[in-house]
C-alpha cells in the first residue's frame, strides 16, 4: 500500500547546470552570472513575470517548469499537484537586500518588489500562479535536506487523498551559492517513491 | 516633455524588469496596467517609490496611482506639474 | 472515522496579555492591545499603530532564567514563554515520555537582532553571538531546548501569515497517522523594522486602529505574539487521564494561485481551504457557530475573504469577527493566537466582538459581531490567509 507511488521525473540545478532525470539539459560556464536568464531563454519558459522574481523564486520556478514541460502538465489541466519544499537559508538572499535598503540612511527607499520576496513560500505561490495550482502547499526550513520528512509528508498527502501528484524538493540560495532539487511523486513512473531513492537522487546534486 | 517621457519609458523597463520590452516599444498613450503592458499592483507600488525617489513626489494613497499611472502621457503630465526635484 | 486530535494545553503571549488568563480577560473586556510603537526606534513611529508586547527582552530573559550569554532573538524568547505555558497547562511532567514533536512557525526569525546590531557585527564581538540566531530555524531549536525535547521531530514552517495554522494542520495529521503521540504546534513572530518597513512599502499599514470589514478600513496594524497548542492522541489522553480543552476537528490548505501578495477577487483559495476543512471535519457549513476571520482590515483581504464567506456559507453566515483589532496582525503567529482564542470561545461559549467597526461594506451584506456575545459555541472555524496565496482553515470543536 505505502509504496504504490513512484517518482516520475526529477530535476537538479547547480553550478550553472540544469539536468532532467540525470541528463544535463542546459549549462553555461561557472563564471557566468546570467545563468538563470540564459536558461529561461534556452528552455522556452516564455513567462515574462519570471524577470520580476527574486533568485530563489526563479530557481524554483525554472526547475518546476522543466519538470512540468517534460510531464506535459499545463495550466489548462488545473491539476491537483501539491507543493512541498524546504531549504536552509529561508529567503535570506532577498532579506539582505531589503535589510540594506532600510538601513541606508542617505537613500532610504525600501522596495515593495523586493519585500514581497522576503518569504520563502512566495516561490510556491509563483509556481501555483503560473500553473493554476489551487492545491496544498507547504514550506519548511531545515538545517539539511530531510529525506524522511519529505517522504512522510508526500505519503500522508497520498493516503489522505489530498493530492494526485506532489512536487517535492529543496531550493536554497545564499549569496553566490545555490542549488535546487525537485522531484515529482505520481501514481506512475519508473522509480519507486522510497526514502532510499529520494536520497540517491538528492545526492546526485553534488556530482552534477 | 519628450525627454521626460523617454526617461520614464527607460526607467519603467529598468525598474520593473520588463525584460521582453524595449523603451521604444512603449507608446505614449499605451495602457500601462491591465491589458496594456500588464503591470500589476506591486509594479504600481514600485512606481510610487520611483515618484518619491526620482521626482520628490509623495503619494500617500495607492489609489491615487491609478489615474496617474494610466499611460506615459498621464504620468509625465503629473510629474511635470508636481515634481520637487 | 479518523482518530481524534485533542488539545490538552495552550500558551500565549500577545499585546493583550502575557498568558492565557490575561488574554482571556482582555478579550472578555473588549480591551485592545494596539498603541504607538515603544520598543522600536522607527521612522514611522507617528504614522503607524502596533500590537506590542509589554515585556522587554531582558524581562523575558528573566522569566526564562537565561544566562547573560544567551543569544535568543525576541522571536525565540516569545516562543519559549508561550510554548512553556502550553506544556505546563497540559500537565506534562516528562516531555520525552511519548513520541513528541515541535512544529513552530515564524516569518521574522532573528531579524530583530540582525537589524539592531547591523552596524556593530563587524566590530563588536559581544553581539556577534546573534549572527547565529538569525537563521529562521534557530528560534524553533531554542524553543525545543527550553522544553527539553530530545531526539524529536522539530521543524520550522514558513508559509507567511498562515504558518501557524499550517503547523496545527501538520501536527494534527502526524497524530492521526500515528507518527507522533504528542506535538506542540504554533508560531512566534516579533515586531521588527524589517516588517514595519516592508508592509509600509506595500502601503497597507493603517495610521490608526485597524477596522476589519468596515467600508472605511485603512489597512492593518502589525503585532507581535507567540502561541502554542499541545495536541495529543486519544491513546495519550486515555492513558494519562487528560482534561481535553477542545479538539482539532478539521483543516484545509489551498493556494489562491492569483498574486504574490494580493488575494483573488472572489477568494478562491480561502473558499477551497474552508470547504476542505469542513470536509475533513465532516461538518456542514451550518454546523459552524463562530468564524474567527483572518480579517486584517486591508482593503483587499476583507473584500476577498468576505466573498469567500458568501461562497461557503451562502445566506447563513454564522456570527463572525476578526480579533486583529485586539492584537494586531501577528503574521506567522496569527494562526496560533487565533487558535487559542477559538479554544477559549469554545470553553466559555462566547463570540468575540469585531472592535472599531462602524460602517458596513457596500460590496456585500456581512456585518461582524459588535459586542461580546454569550451563546452556545460548539464549533469554531478559524482562517489564516498568507502571502504567496497560502490559505488555511482550521476547525475546532468541543466534542470529538
Amino acid at each position: 500500500m505505502e509504496n504504490q507511488f513512484k517518482i516520475s521525473s526529477y530535476c537538479h540545478v547547480k553550478q550553472n547546470k540544469i539536468s532532467l532525470n540525470g541528463k544535463v539539459l542546459f549549462s553555461v560556464k561557472p563564471e557566468e552570472s546570467t545563468f538563470l536568464k540564459q536558461a529561461y531563454k534556452a528552455l522556452n519558459v516564455n513567462y515574462s513575470k519570471f524577470f520580476k522574481m527574486d533568485k530563489l523564486s526563479q530557481l524554483a520556478f525554472l526547475a518546476a517548469d522543466v519538470l512540468f514541460q517534460y510531464e506535459n502538465i499545463s495550466e489548462e489541466n488545473q491539476e491537483n499537484i501539491a507543493l512541498v519544499m524546504g531549504n536552509k537559508a529561508s529567503s535570506l538572499d532577498t532579506d539582505r537586500k531589503h535589510q540594506d535598503s532600510i538601513q541606508d540612511k542617505t537613500s532610504y527607499y525600501p522596495s515593495p518588489a523586493v519585500f514581497v520576496y522576503t518569504l520563502p513560500n512566495i516561490m510556491l505561490g509563483e509556481i501555483s500562479i503560473k500553473y493554476k495550482l489551487y492545491s496544498e502547499n507547504s514550506f519548511f526550513v531545515f538545517e539539511n535536506f530531510k529525506t524522511n520528512y519529505f517522504y512522510n509528508y508526500a505519503q500522508s498527502l497520498i493516503v489522505d487523498n489530498k493530492a494526485d501528484k506532489i512536487l517535492c524538493g529543496w531550493v536554497n540560495v545564499d549569496d553566490e551559492d545555490y542549488e535546487a532539487f525537485l522531484y515529482l511523486v505520481t501514481p506512475n513512473g519508473d522509480l519507486q517513491h522510497t526514502e532510499q531513492q529520494i536520497n540517491t537522487l538528492y545526492n546526485e546534486l553534488w556530482t552534477l | 516633455m519628450d525627454a521626460l517621457k523617454q526617461e520614464l519609458k527607460e526607467s519603467l523597463v529598468e525598474q520593473l524588469n520588463l525584460e521582453d520590452i524595449t523603451p521604444a516599444e512603449i507608446g505614449d498613450d499605451d495602457m500601462l496596467f491591465g491589458d496594456g503592458l500588464g503591470l500589476d499592483s506591486i509594479d504600481a507600488l514600485e512606481l510610487i517609490v520611483m515618484l518619491d525617489k526620482t521626482y520628490g513626489i509623495k503619494l500617500t494613497d495607492p489609489k491615487q496611482g491609478r489615474a496617474i499611472f494610466e499611460s506615459i502621457n498621464t504620468m509625465s503630465a503629473y510629474i511635470a506639474e508636481h515634481r520637487t526635484k | 472515522m479518523g482518530k481524534g486530535v485533542a488539545i490538552t494545553g495552550m500558551g500565549i503571549i500577545s499585546a493583550i496579555g502575557n498568558n492565557v488568563d490575561e488574554n482571556r480577560e482582555a478579550l472578555f473586556a473588549s480591551k485592545t492591545g494596539i498603541g504607538r510603537v515603544v520598543k522600536i526606534n522607527t521612522n514611522h513611529k507617528n504614522d503607524i499603530m502596533v500590537g506590542e508586547i509589554a515585556y522587554t527582552n531582558s524581562q523575558l530573559e528573566g522569566l526564562l532564567q537565561l544566562p547573560e550569554t544567551n543569544n535568543y532573538s525576541r522571536t525565540a524568547l516569545l516562543g519559549a514563554v508561550a510554548a512553556k505555558e502550553a506544556v505546563e497547562s497540559a500537565r506534562i511532567s516528562d516531555i520525552n515520555e511519548y513520541k513528541t514533536g515541535l512544529i513552530s512557525a515564524t516569518s521574522v526569525g532573528g531579524m530583530d537582532m540582525t537589524e539592531k546590531y547591523y552596524y556593530e557585527y563587524l566590530e563588536d564581538k559581544t553581539v556577534q553571538k546573534y549572527i547565529e540566531a538569525h537563521h529562521a530555524g534557530d528560534s524553533t531549536q531554542k524553543i525545543a531546548e527550553q522544553l527539553g525535547l530530545k531526539n524529536s521531530l522539530v521543524t520550522t514552517i514558513s508559509t507567511a501569515c498562515s504558518s501557524a495554522a499550517n503547523a496545527i494542520m501538520l501536527g494534527a495529521r502526524l497524530i492521526k497517522s500515528g507518527k507522533l503521540d504528542r506535538v506542540i504546534v504554533g508560531g512566534a513572530d516579533c515586531l521588527s523594522k524589517f516588517t514595519i518597513n516592508g508592509f509600509k512599502s506595500l502601503m497597507i499599514l493603517s495610521d490608526t486602529y485597524n477596522t476589519p470589514f468596515d467600508e472605511n478600513r485603512k489597512g492593518l496594524n502589525l503585532g507581535e505574539a507567540a502561541a502554542f497548542l499541545v495536541l495529543e492522541s486519544d491513546a495519550v489522553v486515555k492513558a494519562e487521564n487528560k482534561t481535553v480543552l477542545a479538539y482539532v476537528k478539521g483543516y484545509g490548505n489551498a493556494n489562491d494561485a492569483f498574486h504574490q501578495t494580493a488575494s483573488s477577487e472572489n477568494g478562491d483559495g480561502a473558499t477551497l481551504a474552508m470547504q476542505q476543512a469542513l470536509k475533513v471535519a465532516n461538518l456542514k457549513p451550518e454546523a459552524i457557530d463562530y468564524v474567527n476571520a483572518h480579517g486584517t482590515a486591508t482593503g483587499n483581504n476583507d473584500l476577498s475573504e468576505g466573498k469567500a464567506f458568501l461562497r461557503v456559507f451562502g445566506d447563513d453566515m454564522p456570527p463572525f469577527s476578526s480579533t486583529k483589532p485586539f492584537t494586531g496582525h501577528t503574521l506567522a503567529a496569527a494562526g496560533g493566537i487565533e487558535a487559542v482564542f477559538s479554544v477559549l470561545a469554545l470553553q466559555h461559549d462566547v463570540v468575540y466582538p469585531n472592535l472599531n467597526y462602524k460602517t458596513p461594506m457596500t460590496a456585500f451584506n456581512l456585518v461582524p459581531e459588535l459586542e461580546l456575545k454569550k451563546e452556545a459555541v460548539n464549533t469554531v472555524l478559524s482562517n489564516s490567509l498568507g502571502f504567496g496565496g497560502n490559505c488555511s482553515t482550521v476547525i475546532f470543536s468541543k466534542k470529538q
